[in-house]
Formats: C-alpha cells, sequence, structure tokens
C-alpha cells in the first residue's frame, strides 16, 4: 500500500503533468514545429506493434533453427532485422545467450537505453533508480525480487548498455518443449527473460 | 565543476528494492503517451541530437523526485527554450506569442512508420585503426569530466579486460557539447564484480560497460 503522502504526491503529479504536457502540445502545434496526427501514430506503433512479443518471435526461432540462433549470435542487428524488426533505439544490436554456466541480465545504469524494435517501451522498473542502482552491484538481490534463484556457480553476467549497442538476452529453452511449436515457444518466453530479469515461462503439460 | 549530472545511478546505496510490472502496462496515464510522442517527433526535427537530450535531462534540478517522463517533459522543454524555439511563459500557457523559428524537418503522420523503422545509426566510417583489441587489459579515466559523458561512476579509475571491439560510433562527449560527432572507437570492456565492488563483492558477478576509446588508457 502506498502511503497516503505519496498516493498524495502521485495525484498531484498527474493533475500538473496532463496540464503541463496539453500545453506544451498546444504551443508546438500552433509553431508548426509538430504534426498532431504524427502523435498518435507514433503511440499506436508503441502500444499495439513494437512490443516484447516481436523479441519473444527473435528468441523462439533461435531456439528452433540452429542456424538461425548462430546467425543471431554472429550478427543480431541483420537477423533480427530479417524478422522485420529494425530502426530506433536498436540499430546495433547484440544477442547474448544463458547457459547452464552463465546468466546475462540487461541494464542501463546511466539512462533508460533498452531494445524498442524487439522489446518496446521499457517498463517503469527499468528506468527506476532502485533497477539502475543495484542491478550492477547486487544482481542476485535483484534476482531475488523477481522470484528467480540461481545456482551460486552461474555467473551472472551484467550489459550496462552506456553507448548505443542494444542488448537482448536470449534465455535458456525450458525442458521438456521438443516438438512445441515456435509459435507457442514464443508465448513461453516473457519480456522479463530477454532483460534477463526473469526467466521463459514453463509449459503447463510439464510442470 | 560546473556539469553535474544526478542520473548516474550505478552502485549507489539506499534505493530500495525493485517493483516488478506486468508485461502488458505500457503507460501509466495519458499524459506519458503525449509526452513519449512529443519527445521522439521534436527529436525528429534535428535541432538537437540525442545526446544533447540525455544531458538536458540529466541535469535536470528536480531529476531525482521526478517521474521518468516528467523527466523527458522538463528536458523537452528546456531544450526548446535553450533554442529560441519557445519561451517559459509559451510552453506554461501553451499559447504562441513569439513568431516560430522554421525548424529543419516536421515529422508528418506518413513519415512516421519508416522513419522509427530507420532508425538513427551511430556507426561511422573509421579514420584510424583500433589501438586496443579483443583481450587486452584497459584502464579507464579515474576523472569525473566537466560535460556529459557516458563513462559511469562506478567504472571510473578501473580495470578491465576488451570482450568485443564494436566498430567506430559518435562520441557522446563532444556530440553532447554541440562540437560534432568526432567518432570514435567503441569497446565493450569487461570488469570482475571484486574490481568494482571490493573484495567483499559477488565472486561470480562480471560487469561490462561499453567505452568509447578516450575513456580508456593500456593497463600493464
Amino acid at each position: 500500500m502506498p502511503h497516503d503522502d505519496d498516493l498524495h504526491a502521485d495525484r498531484s503529479e498527474l493533475a500538473e503533468m496532463d496540464l503541463r504536457v496539453r500545453a506544451l502540445e498546444s504551443v508546438l502545434a500552433r509553431k508548426g514545429y509538430i504534426d498532431p496526427e504524427a502523435l498518435d501514430v507514433l503511440i499506436d506503433a508503441y502500444q499495439t506493434r513494437i512490443g516484447p512479443r516481436n523479441g519473444a518471435r527473435v528468441v523462439a526461432k533461435a531456439w528452433v533453427d540452429e542456424g538461425y540462433r548462430r546467425w543471431l549470435l554472429d550478427d543480431a542487428t541483420a537477423a533480427i532485422a530479417s524478422l522485420g524488426y529494425t530502426g530506433r533505439q536498436g540499430e546495433h544490436m547484440v544477442a547474448v545467450e544463458n547457459t547452464p554456466a552463465r546468466h546475462n541480465m540487461v541494464v542501463c545504469t546511466l539512462c533508460s537505453c533498452y531494445p524498442w524494435p524487439v522489446l518496446g517501451l521499457p517498463p517503469t522498473w527499468y528506468k527506476s533508480a532502485p533497477y539502475r542502482s543495484r542491478a550492477v552491484r547486487d544482481p542476485r538481490g535483484v534476482l531475488a525480487e523477481f522470484g528467480v534463484t540461481l545456482p551460486e556457480s552461474t555467473e551472472i553476467r551484467v550489459w550496462d548498455s552506456t553507448a548505443e549497442v542494444r542488448y537482448l538476452v536470449i534465455p535458456r529453452r525450458p525442458p521438456r518443449t521438443e516438438g512445441i511449436s515456435e509459435e507457442v515457444l514464443a508465448s513461453l518466453v516473457t519480456r522479463d527473460s530477454m532483460i534477463g530479469t526473469g526467466l521463459p515461462e514453463v509449459p503447463e503439460r510439464t510442470r | 565543476m560546473t556539469y553535474e549530472t544526478r542520473a548516474d545511478l550505478g552502485g549507489r546505496p539506499g534505493y530500495g528494492p525493485v517493483v516488478p510490472e506486468p508485461e502488458h502496462e505500457r503507460f501509466h496515464a495519458e499524459w506519458e503517451k503525449r509526452a513519449l510522442a512529443l519527445t521522439l517527433a521534436m527529436g525528429a526535427t534535428g535541432e538537437w541530437n540525442l545526446d544533447m537530450s540525455r544531458s538536458a535531462r540529466e541535469t535536470l534540478a528536480d531529476y531525482a523526485t521526478s517521474s521518468y517522463y516528467a523527466i523527458w517533459v522538463k528536458g523537452l522543454a528546456r531544450l526548446l527554450v535553450q533554442r529560441g524555439l519557445a519561451t517559459d511563459e509559451e510552453i506554461a500557457t501553451g499559447r504562441a506569442i513569439t513568431p516560430p523559428r522554421t525548424v529543419r524537418r516536421v515529422l508528418h503522420e506518413n513519415e512516421v512508420a519508416e522513419t522509427l523503422a530507420k532508425g538513427s545509426s551511430t556507426l561511422r566510417e573509421p579514420a584510424a585503426p583500433a589501438r586496443f583489441g579483443v583481450g587486452d587489459r584497459v584502464r579507464t579515466q579515474p576523472q569525473q569530466p566537466d560535460h556529459h559523458t557516458r563513462l559511469p561512476g562506478y567504472a571510473r579509475g578501473r580495470t578491465g579486460r576488451v570482450e568485443h571491439v564494436r566498430g567506430v560510433h559518435v562520441f557522446p562527449d563532444a556530440n553532447a557539447q554541440g562540437l560534432g560527432e568526432q567518432p570514435q572507437w567503441l569497446y565493450t570492456v569487461t570488469f570482475d564484480g571484486r574490481e568494482l565492488w571490493g573484495a567483499d563483492g559477488d565472486a561470480s558477478l562480471r560487469v561490462s560497460i561499453d567505452a568509447w576509446e578516450p575513456y580508456l588508457e593500456a593497463a600493464p
């Protein structure tokens, strides 16, 4: 439960920011710097088209197609573009693969760098001070808050996205998923598993 | 020191737990959607670059107490005023009082999909060979410069190894100051957790940053 004062602060920010952004949009439109219709198209793109299901398709393909997996590890930008996911905040993609010996986790301690074409816009926690401060220092503690515990012997490899390279984690394929279609496999791939703060879901019948 | 970033959070104590969020939650208020779209649309005018907008945000006095999209809105307002595109009064009231300035480009509805899909590569042609190769030991600059930079504080004055050479990229330290792109070789440099956090750090931890060549010197 948020504290009453926090709730009050949240509400006043909401009202203040709502007014502020309306005013900003209206002056920018009146000055002819923006096309208000373009704003709607931008919002729609990130609400409906550009999100973590794109990345899930990339991961599922890498799980079933060894040639694609090798291409993805060798030249992620091209391999991801071949599925139609390109552009803003994904110009220089690198895919990093989890193994029993190594778990990868991605952060941007300086701002909120994130691979938009494959994961969409970052979740609030990814942009927040707790994650940005602790991911590089106490990643096991952070993982525990996501309900993930890894063996002590597993190396935790954290990638701080300080430049324009964007990282996509390829999580390990869940056990006993042989013969499952690529589409169903993609549905097991969670957003958090592609950031490295979660694991893919395990299909119902093998639980 | 006159330049102070408030966004360099890696390793700092006291921020409490991470609060996970379901995947379908994209925005938490209508104004956040507009803030995102306004920031992208104004970025497309070409009146400033990505490094300038990061610099405008990270130096906001109320960075720490503002929500993420509030930081974007305040950073955008700042850039607009700095470049004479709008005044504080216009931004506060929504009324156009001064005549508009001609911007380099206006992003139109029918150009959005193509613009997003194209992105904006920071890769440039090398002008000189890379100074370091994979496996080289390197030490990062110890001093915080008096301008925007992308070398995080926790990784200053630390020794690591070059794990990947990423090509030549636009150098944010110069680009943010309007000094041109001054492209530099970019490396993924990996550090042992204990090099960063001391002997009681997690021995199974390794952390990398992406570091431009001027951030690095050869280490013995």
